[in-house]
């Protein structure tokens, strides 16, 4: 066991625990709240495995962006404040969701696993520079056309919530 | 220096959790946070594989940084659509048969 296995293994428990927590949780905001310790210890490990750039990106536009959009959609949609178990399916359906999530993290584990599992590899860590260099070099083209897709989601957010919607215009008809 | 089966096995659970919210639940916000645990299991592969190779178009890190943004986008669009349909039925529950 190195020291990054040991970091590694410490954060990677608390993010795994909290993506269970936060897809199970039986109160909205809680589950929302789950997802940031998620998104920011995952921000952890990306600091771990060497990608600080990534991290700092991570949690600027996940945790502090994203997760503020899905607390607004909780609160614009009345969620309910207590515990409130109608949001989860009936148990037939729970219990068939576990098989599937559990068979998914088996065969993604039994490619995955063999394929690279064994190995113990350094990590390029302090490359900021690089993947600069890197970014507004060779993939200038697919970050600018990236900032085209932004301009085009925010329009596209912005013309679906003025949309009228069916009962609207029952309404007025 | 770090073992590769520990990232990689963060991996599979982050998405069995992932697929798990997606199905399991009813609340369409709920199920949103399903699909960003799915992205983010992508997003740690990416990274895991992009600072073990010695790639020199550090695509693992950049692509991490495109899916992000997209990610973003995605959940823009995403809310909107479930603001109207919210505005629409009242709920939010996407057992119930639309209107």
């Amino acid at each position: 066991m190195t020291t990054l296995d040991i970091l590694f293994g410490a954060v990677g428990l608390i993010t795994a625990a909290s993506a269970v927590l936060a897809v199970t949780t039986h109160q909205l905001v809680h589950a929302a709240l789950w997802l940031v310790v998620t998104l920011g210890t995952l921000a952890g490990c990306y600091l771990i495995l060497g990608a600080e750039l990534v991290a700092l990106v991570q949690l600027l536009v996940y945790v502090g962006a994203v997760v503020v959009l899905v607390l607004f959609a909780l609160m614009l949609t009345r969620a309910p404040m207590g515990r409130s178990p109608e949001h989860s399916s009936a148990p037939i359906q729970r219990v068939a969701a576990a098989v599937i999530g559990a068979g998914i993290t088996t065969l993604l584990a039994a490619v995955l696993l063999p394929a690279l599992g064994g190995q113990i590899r350094s990590t390029r860590a302090g490359d900021t520079k690089g993947i600069a260099t890197q970014l507004f070099g060779s993939w200038v083209w697919p970050f600018e056309l990236l900032s085209l897709l932004l301009l085009a989601a925010l329009i596209a957010a912005l013309a679906v919530s003025r949309m009228p919607t069916p009962s609207a215009q029952r309404k007025s008809a | 220096m770090i073992h590769l089966w520990l990232p990689l096995t963060l991996v599979c659970v982050l998405v069995g959790a992932g697929s798990y919210g997606v199905i399991a639940r009813r609340n369409a916000v709920l199920v949103l946070i399903g699909v960003e645990l799915i992205l983010n299991a992508a997003n740690l592969l990416f990274v895991t594989m992009g600072s073990v190779l010695n790639d020199p178009l550090r695509t693992g890190h950049v692509l991490t940084l495109f899916l992000i943004t997209i990610a973003a986008a995605e959940m823009g669009v995403a809310l909107a659509v479930i603001l109207a349909l919210f505005r629409d039925r009242g709920h939010i529950d996407l057992s119930e048969p639309g209107a």
